[in-house]
């Protein structure tokens, strides 16, 4: 038989409680070497679309909020075209689509600044519901996280990727809540009861 | 319907979770209040986890991959090392445009890090993170110090081994990964439970960077070897379609 010679992905380790060292050294008080860190913002003045503002934390099983998570987000524009190699053409010059955000030193909550991004096609063609990607590294997290941010002011009932959630109650978990206009919560739970839903992608 | 088999297009190879630690992983406590325990959702890629942003060499410095000067012009204390390889993807294609950034701890074994408290004194000339974007061979290298091993609170005496924390990002979101590097013949490997959240010693092999004397400068620094792999694309020709559309 012949060898079939692809290459494994290289093993995750956790990111540890040290990752803003390298991912967000200015916001940790290392400034001199960046002149920014990367991922400050996925929009930029001028971007197109419902400016939103998101709120959360991290929670663990035990219900402590995490102070060490740090979490990258990526989505499309207002018209659902993600910026960078989308094979459909290109995005609105103002949305960058990617932020790097992190829990606050202090009380754990983080912050996510953006517009509404819009549907963005399944691989077979329906629409998903607006819906932001997320990713969580922390200590104690031994492969980064994926899940998603969905909008409890938007038509969720024909998404594609929410349809695939067995336990309907639990798609709750994936839904940020309107706090007022223009502003959603969004804790994530990392284990336990009201665990978030994460995905393997 | 076009052929999508580019390097940075169409839909990413299935992660293999028997390969990468398992998220509940006893011997390092913290993971076990930090694990999901309902099983994850799966599914195969969607544009979200394919498409990624685009990084440019024109965002990195000069100096940023160089660590012994990057934080105050002065050399930093330690044992100078290059540290290079190649970003490939699982096809073994080199990739390009990939974001890679280090972060390490000092020769001491101590982190510029306001929640490290270790004995061993910070050097006023080592900043501790570095980062850089493959070439178009996939190719990337650093210029640091090697980093000492350090306690941390898990069991009585556990010890990291010397180790630099790396991120990568390539074309797609779905391919982001963190991992760390580890160095030949480092007899503390083997009793890290954080090293031994992978369950494969295979696996755990593929994060041990060989010394590389043939990228060695004489008289000047060692070289480690250490190749990254990313997921893979699949090519999509006869990707999920109903039939006959």
């Amino acid at each position: 038989m012949q060898k079939l010679d692809y290459l494994k992905e290289t093993p995750s380790q956790t990111a540890g409680p040290y990752v803003h060292i390298g991912l967000t050294p200015n916001q940790l008080g290392i400034e001199g070497i960046y002149p920014t860190d990367l991922g400050s913002s996925p929009i930029r003045p001028g971007a197109q679309g419902q400016e939103i503002t998101i709120t959360g934390t991290v929670q663990d099983g035990a219900g402590m909020i995490l102070r060490d998570a740090l979490i990258e987000s990526w989505q499309a524009d207002a018209n659902g075209i993600y910026p960078g190699n989308d094979p459909r053409g290109a995005a609105d010059p103002n949305v960058t689509g990617w932020a790097r955000i992190i829990a606050d030193f202090d009380s754990g909550e983080w912050t996510l600044k953006t517009i509404k991004p819009g549907r963005v096609p399944f691989p077979d063609g329906r629409l998903m519901a607006p819906h932001i990607a997320l990713w969580i590294v922390a200590r104690g997290v031994n492969l980064g996280l994926q899940t998603r941010i969905y909008f409890e002011d938007e038509d969720n009932s024909s998404c594609p990727v929410l349809a695939r959630i067995e336990h309907r109650a639990r798609l709750d978990t994936l839904i940020a809540r309107k706090t007022g206009d223009g502003s959603y919560r969004f804790d994530i739970i990392l284990q336990g009861e009201n665990e978030t839903v994460f995905f393997d992608m | 319907m076009t052929l999508r088999n580019d390097l940075d297009r169409g839909p990413l190879f299935f992660r293999d979770r028997d390969w990468h630690p398992a998220a509940y992983t006893p011997g390092y406590k913290t993971s076990m209040t930090r694990a999901p325990h309902r099983p994850l959702v799966a599914m195969g890629s969607t544009l979200s986890e394919e498409t990624g942003p685009a990084f440019g060499h024109s965002m990195i410095g000069e100096r940023d991959n160089n660590l012994i000067l990057n934080f105050t012009g002065q050399p930093a204390i330690g044992e100078r090392i290059i540290m290079h390889g190649r970003v490939l993807d699982e096809s073994g294609r080199g990739v390009p445009n990939v974001l890679v950034e280090i972060w390490q701890a000092n020769a001491g074994g101590r982190y510029r890090h306001k929640k490290d408290s270790y004995a061993a004194p910070l050097d006023p000339n080592f900043g501790g993170c570095g980062r850089t974007i493959s070439g178009p061979d996939g190719a990337y290298e650093f210029l640091t110090i090697r980093p000492g091993a350090y306690p941390w609170p898990n069991r009585v005496n556990d010890w990291r081994p010397m180790h630099i924390h790396i991120s990568v990002f390539g074309s797609g979101f779905g391919q982001r990964l963190i991992t760390q590097m580890y160095f030949e013949g480092d007899s503390l490997i083997a009793r890290c439970p954080i090293v031994n959240t992978i369950g494969q010693d295979r696996a755990i092999q593929a994060l041990v960077a060989p010394l590389d004397m043939n990228r060695a400068i004489p008289m000047d620094c060692l070289a480690y070897k250490f190749d990254i792999v990313l997921r893979g694309r699949r090519q999509s020709f006869f990707e999920n379609r109903k039939e006959g559309l």
